[in-house]
């Protein structure tokens, strides 16, 4: 049974994933934030549920859509969005952006604009957990259009081989980029493909945080006894375009409005009503709570000056 | 001193620096059992055990990209491609992971991976084991590209780029694996960066790379009989590029030669070429030639044709000195 302390904590940041990515849409929408941006809005029980089965200095790589992993993985909010608004006080100063922030303290390693880029990454760290004699796990989230990169079976294989620490998280929404699973797949569960690596494959209904939670323990357990990687596969909605500002035309109108009725967090909110758990009042706590965190994270990065020319230089090398 | 091959220098490089730090690892195909596959990694299997000698899959890809996260978390991995020509299955990796990492997640990482990888014709490998890409590497801010020509440049270097904290491309030359050179019995580095005067010589500057050092200093002792003073500067390291060396130089020759094997086309020479141009004109007395090979694939058949040698470099000096 789930402690009701762990369960309160992942309904919060299922909230604080969806409301912040809400934010985001707005503000970019407003023109304040360059580049792209890419929201998980519809998935945040894949981040929430992942996530809480980590320590603060476990490994996760994440991707383009990468907010809400590492909000669940504990990123501190100001910083975080003053990396989105490309500030100096962003955990990269600004130079990452949305798509590829990090936090090595909270164990982000780094979220990736190229798709299946960062799982060959995560077979490292995961090998130097191991090399060390530390206990860390690596999580690497990528999404169902990565798994038919290269990268993808070079390093499943390889994790596999060496008995590597880390859980591959297949976070399927369903499309790659702007491409259903059936144009590009012969396959419904990806899951199945762990076998081929010598590998245990999950398939969870990713929209349900407590099936999601239940499944990365055991994936994350056996990462740290030492017992092997695992191909975690989460199916879940994507709410929104590929990216934000994405018109959507190559999707039915009616598959965006049935995706969208798989809500995680009303699913989850109604679970934990019914079992007592919270009560309405509860919930509006939390959204107070949250609207003002959010604030606050907008205030500090509005605040915070843009590097100036001499920074264009720095970190090139090490010198 | 003592006399040693390239190859074995590569190695005693390898188990150097494996003893000094325990971070240091290696990892490729056939490292470990095989020794590697020109025997680069030979005995260090049973010297510092299968922890450290890591044999993989055929994936080059996840071998570029272990080495970057194992990096990340501080150990020093030295991986091995096995021919320079199969970088290009792991670009990816190489170009937009590893020489990224560094500036776009704000300077939190170091990332010091060596990879190691052999360049060159000469074996009559064909056109997918014998090119040169250096200047595609040492176009991308965030690598260093390291390109040694004699046993003792290339033990020095490698010792050096190992304890390195950038990611460092380190392009070996299998035609000279078998090469001899002396080496001094004790401990020494070479820092990355700084050219060889290989030869000293007043009227002529040839700057080259890997083979064609060996190729350019043939071509000068040819010509000194002829009562032509070449200078020969061994680049080293392609990037970052020893500017005041070749600049030293060609204050003083006043001519320029530039000789590389890879194809001459956008190639290292374009670059020094240009870079003299931009910055010395003024010094210049004749046209900066560059001997490359031609724009064509390297062929499997008539590499003799192909490959650039002392000749060319000697046509190339003849002809600035006669401008």
């Amino acid at each position: 049974m789930v402690k009701k302390e762990k369960l309160l904590e992942m309904f919060y940041l299922m909230m604080k994933i969806r409301r912040v990515e809400e934010c985001l849409l707005d503000i970019f929408a407003q023109g304040k934030i360059p580049g792209f941006i890419h929201v998980s809005i519809g998935q945040e029980a894949v981040a929430a549920g992942v996530c809480s089965q980590l320590e603060t200095n476990d490994y996760i790589f994440t991707t383009h859509r990468g907010h809400g992993q590492a909000i669940a993985k504990g990123i501190d909010l100001k910083r975080f969005m003053a990396e989105i608004y490309g500030r100096k006080d962003g955990y990269c100063k600004g130079k990452s952006g949305s798509m590829h922030i990090a936090c090595k303290e909270m164990g982000i390693v780094g979220s990736n604009g190229i798709v299946g880029g960062g799982i060959p990454i995560s077979v490292g760290t995961a090998f130097a957990s191991v090399f060390k004699g530390e206990k860390r796990v690596t999580v690497c989230f990528f999404g169902d259009g990565a798994v038919n990169e290269g990268t993808f079976h070079e390093s499943l294989n390889l994790a596999s081989l060496w008995n590597l620490p880390v859980v591959f998280c297949c976070e399927n929404n369903g499309w790659a980029q702007f491409t259903p699973q059936k144009v590009y797949m012969n396959l419904e569960n990806i899951s199945k493909r762990a076998e081929s690596y010598g590998m245990v494959g999950v398939t969870v209904d990713g929209d349900d945080v407590l099936k999601v939670y239940e499944q990365a323990e055991k994936a994350v357990l056996r990462a740290r006894k030492g017992q092997g990687p695992t191909l975690l596969e989460c199916k879940t909605h994507r709410w929104f375009g590929h990216f934000a500002g994405d018109a959507q035309k190559y999707r039915p109108p009616k598959e965006i409005q049935e995706a969208r009725e798989f809500d995680p967090i009303a699913k989850f909110r109604k679970f934990l009503m019914e079992s007592k758990y919270i009560t309405p009042e509860y919930s509006d706590t939390i959204e107070a709570k949250i609207k003002s965190e959010i604030n606050e994270a907008v205030a500090f990065a509005e605040n915070s000056p843009i590097e100036g020319i001499e920074e264009l230089f720095n970190d090139v090398y090490v010198s | 001193m003592k006399e040693i091959r390239y190859i074995r220098a590569i190695s005693e490089a390898l188990g150097e620096e494996m003893a000094r730090d325990e971070n240091v690892f290696v990892i490729g195909e056939d490292v470990g059992g095989p020794g590697g596959a020109f025997s680069g990694t030979k005995d260090l299997l049973e010297r510092f055990g299968e922890k450290r000698v890591k044999d993989t899959p055929i994936s080059e890809s996840a071998i570029v990209g272990l080495a970057i996260g194992a990096a990340s978390q501080g150990l020093r991995p030295v991986a091995e491609i096995m021919f320079m020509d199969f970088l290009t299955v792991c670009m990816d990796q190489i170009v937009n992971q590893m020489a990224k990492m560094r500036y776009m997640f704000g300077g939190v990482y170091k990332l010091p991976v060596v990879i190691r990888a052999p360049c060159g014709g000469g074996l009559n490998a064909g056109p997918q084991h014998s090119q040169c890409l250096e200047s595609w590497f040492a176009h991308v801010p965030g690598l260093k590209v390291v390109m040694p020509a004699t046993p003792y440049d290339v033990k020095g270097l490698l010792k050096t780029s190992i304890r390195d904290d950038n990611p460092i491309l380190f392009i070996e030359n299998k035609a000279l694996y078998a090469l001899k050179g002396e080496i001094p019995e004790e401990e020494y580095l070479i820092p990355i960066g700084k050219a060889d005067v290989k030869r000293e010589g007043r009227d002529v500057t040839v700057v080259a790379t890997s083979r064609m050092v060996h190729q350019s200093l043939e071509a000068a002792e040819i010509l000194s009989n002829e009562g032509i003073d070449v200078e020969v500067i061994d680049l080293r390291t392609i990037n970052p590029l020893d500017k005041e060396t070749i600049f030293e130089s060609v204050e003083k020759t006043s001519k320029l030669v530039i000789a590389h094997e890879a194809v001459k086309a956008f190639g290292i020479g374009a670059e020094i070429a240009a870079m003299v141009c931009e910055e010395m004109i003024d010094c210049l007395d004749a046209p900066v030639l560059r001997v490359g090979a031609p724009f064509v694939p390297v062929p499997f058949n008539l590499e003799k044709f192909y490959l650039p040698n002392s000749e060319d470099v000697m046509k190339a000096v003849k002809k600035v000195m006669e401008y």
